[in-house]
């Protein structure tokens, strides 16, 4: 029932009735050949560059590393980069929800236009995303003049990286909600509204617990990207050392400067988050698949 | 409550749903909105409800112009095809939701609230599923809950919309049942929409036949039945047995053949329809006889206390099916057999002229129940 989430989870089950069923059961060499492509695949591709990113920032030992997160550049990146997604992630839920709301339950012009548009940043380079940015709001863009004018910053200053990641972000909750509201219909809502229940009521006590598990879902996939976003704050940060540097960028500025070690300990940091918001992830998953179950033969 | 309509018009893109119509429901009956899928009635009911708005006419209750009025300031109950039970909250909560609802100076307390759903469930013979969620519900007892839920908010008209329509046969009759005895209980002002001839005969008061957005009759299950005001209603309310013929005197010809109508105020020469029910059509072995239709027996099913007899038209009516119930002595007593040529005579015969029914329906009258 909670979209995506549930259907994932579901497919432990269904491969069970796959294997035991003789009409659908494969032979052994396609079903472990498949298997050992897939495990090889993770090992190359995954497995070994998340290893290789511990090894390689624990390589000169715990104190280089951990003088690598306290110095006060990495502080101010991992600071930003939290400012950042903590102020993206609320935006693009309300939005989310806002448009999920209003694309599953109203009919109106243009519709179909606004659905398109919610992919746009999904269809865009996140470097022309940024560059968009800056030619609205740079100095010599269309509110450059007036912006610099009347002091405010917002190219290669914080407002300008928060722009930038909402924009890359704004389409993972709304997405997520779409088909599960789709699915759900609007009974339930009318149901609410004939006993008496008012707009807020019914979006507090019917609409939300209903989407509950979808929403998270889509909060925690909006936010491992405003985390993670490089190319669109790339273009817009200015690169200002302890000022606009994201962890990302951060990273790459080490990178280029040979700090190898200090480097990988940022990055470290940056897939401990990834891997956090996966635990989180995998734990929404199950509650989602345990409401499926109970919702089961509705 | 009484509840009336007046012109109702409601237009879904090019799809006319309602065609003026108007109809007058008096207090404290149980009523059937009875016709086919995409006849319209769910529509008029969503839009007594205010679920809906009509593009043009007005819905009174109790007198009062309600086609401003919110649905939820019109104070109706209504139940839903597929229950649309929140699905996330127990029984109790889901029929304690309409008093939680509203605003805090009429709110009764938790206490009188709880008191409330134990005495709805207790109605509805479910007090001992408070704390369960919907999906473990059986289909009969998730629409008695919806049904309790509506109760609640103590609507002053109940409307249901296809109430058992999700349900197999066994409990249908028995909710149905159910449904009629809980009606004589409460007294209030019901409506509900159904497909299923049989539902609606046995359940209401008053029936309103509907096609294609009209009405094409108003009246108690026996009036309905015993005399329909239309082919579509005859058709509509169990088998029929039909012939395509010509008026002449007392008389309709089917092709060569003839059926005695008795008295019929039409033309002479008038195309015709004849109806009848399979109980009324008797047959006739004796090749001597005159009257009636000719045709042959291609099956008898005689496993019920009724044996029934299909045949194939003859002559007149070739190409056509035809349905007789008799009893199994008789068919016994006739000695019929599997593809004997046999005379169908009509004991009763219903005449519709062939293009009354696009000139009789147009004057849209008030139908008043």
């Amino acid at each position: 029932m909670a979209g995506a989430a549930a259907v994932l989870h579901g497919s432990a089950d269904h491969a069970a009735r796959f294997e035991s069923k003789a009409a659908t059961r494969e032979p052994g060499l396609v079903k472990w050949g498949l298997i050992a492509i897939s495990l090889s695949f993770f090992a190359f591709f995954l497995l070994l560059p998340l290893v290789a990113v511990f090894v390689e920032a624990f390589r000169k030992g715990w104190e280089t590393y951990f003088n690598a997160l306290v110095d006060p550049d990495a502080v101010s990146a991992i600071k930003l980069t939290l400012l950042a997604a903590a102020i993206s992630v609320p935006l693009n839920l309300v939005f989310g929800v806002a448009a999920a709301w209003s694309i599953t339950k109203f009919d109106f012009r243009g519709k179909h236009f606004l659905i398109t548009l919610i992919d746009l940043p999904f269809s865009v380079s996140p470097v022309v995303s940024g560059l968009i940015y800056v030619l609205v709001f740079g100095a010599q863009g269309w509110f450059g003049p007036w912006l610099s004018d009347n002091d405010v910053k917002v190219i290669f200053a914080v407002p300008g990286i928060v722009l930038a990641t909402v924009f890359v972000t704004f389409p993972f909750v709304a997405r997520e909600l779409i088909p599960l509201m789709e699915a759900q219909g609007k009974e339930e809502e009318e149901a609410a509204v004939v006993l008496g229940a008012k707009g807020w009521q019914t979006f507090w006590h019917v609409t939300l617990p209903n989407i509950k598990w979808g929403l998270m879902y889509g909060v925690i996939l909006c936010n491992a990207r405003a985390m993670g976003e490089f190319g669109a704050v790339s273009v817009v940060s200015g690169h200002i050392r302890g000022y606009t540097n994201t962890m990302p960028l951060h990273v790459e500025i080490l990178y280029n400067e040979y700090q190898f070690a200090a480097a990988f300990a940022v990055a470290s940091v940056l897939a401990l988050l990834a891997i956090v918001t996966l635990v989180i992830k995998v734990w929404v998953e199950r509650q989602a698949g345990k409401a499926a179950t109970v919702s089961e033969d509705e | 409550m009484s509840i009336e309509v007046k012109n109702i018009h409601k237009q879904f893109g090019s799809f006319t749903a309602l065609q003026d119509v108007s109809l007058d429901f008096p207090t404290g009956e149980l009523v059937a909105l009875l016709g086919p899928s995409g006849c319209g009635k769910t529509t008029l009911l969503r839009i007594i409800a205010g679920l809906e708005s009509a593009d043009s006419g007005q819905v009174l209750l109790e007198g009062q112009d309600a086609s401003d009025t919110h649905v939820r300031e019109r104070q109706v109950g209504f139940v839903f095809q597929h229950y649309a039970l929140f699905r996330h909250m127990t029984v109790f909560d889901n029929v304690a939701f309409g008093m939680r609802m509203k605003p805090r100076s009429v709110r009764p307390s938790e206490k009188a609230i709880k008191a409330k759903v134990t005495e709805l469930l207790k109605l509805v013979q479910l007090d001992w599923v408070a704390d369960r969620f919907p999906a473990q519900l059986s289909g009969g007892q998730r629409q008695r809950i919806a049904l309790a839920r509506a109760l609640a908010v103590e609507p002053r008209v109940l409307l249901l919309d296809e109430p058992f329509g999700a349900l197999d046969a066994k409990v249908r009759k028995e909710l149905r049942r159910w449904l009629r005895r809980l009606h004589d209980e409460l007294h209030i002002t019901s409506i509900f929409v159904t497909h299923d001839q049989e539902e609606a005969l046995e359940v209401a008061d008053r029936v309103v036949l509907m096609d294609h957005g009209k009405v094409e009759q108003v009246g108690t299950p026996e009036e309905v039945y015993r005399h329909p005001a239309s082919p579509f209603v005859y058709g509509f309310l169990g088998s029929v047995n039909l012939f395509h013929g010509r008026v002449d005197g007392g008389v309709v010809h089917v092709g060569d053949d003839r059926l005695a109508t008795g008295k019929v105020d039409l033309a002479h020469g008038s195309e015709v329809f004849a109806f009848a029910r399979p109980h009324e059509l008797t047959i006739v072995v004796d090749s001597r006889e005159a009257g009636g239709v000719a045709a042959r027996i291609s099956r008898i099913l005689a496993f019920g206390v009724t044996a029934r007899i299909e045949l194939d038209g003859l002559n007149g009516s070739t190409g056509q099916l035809f349905e007789v119930e008799i009893t199994r002595d008789e068919v016994q007593r006739l000695g019929l057999e599997e593809g004997q040529t046999v005379r169908l005579v009509p004991s009763r015969l219903r005449v519709f002229e062939r293009n009354a029914a696009a000139s009789g329906a147009s004057q849209a009258p008030n139908w008043v129940i």
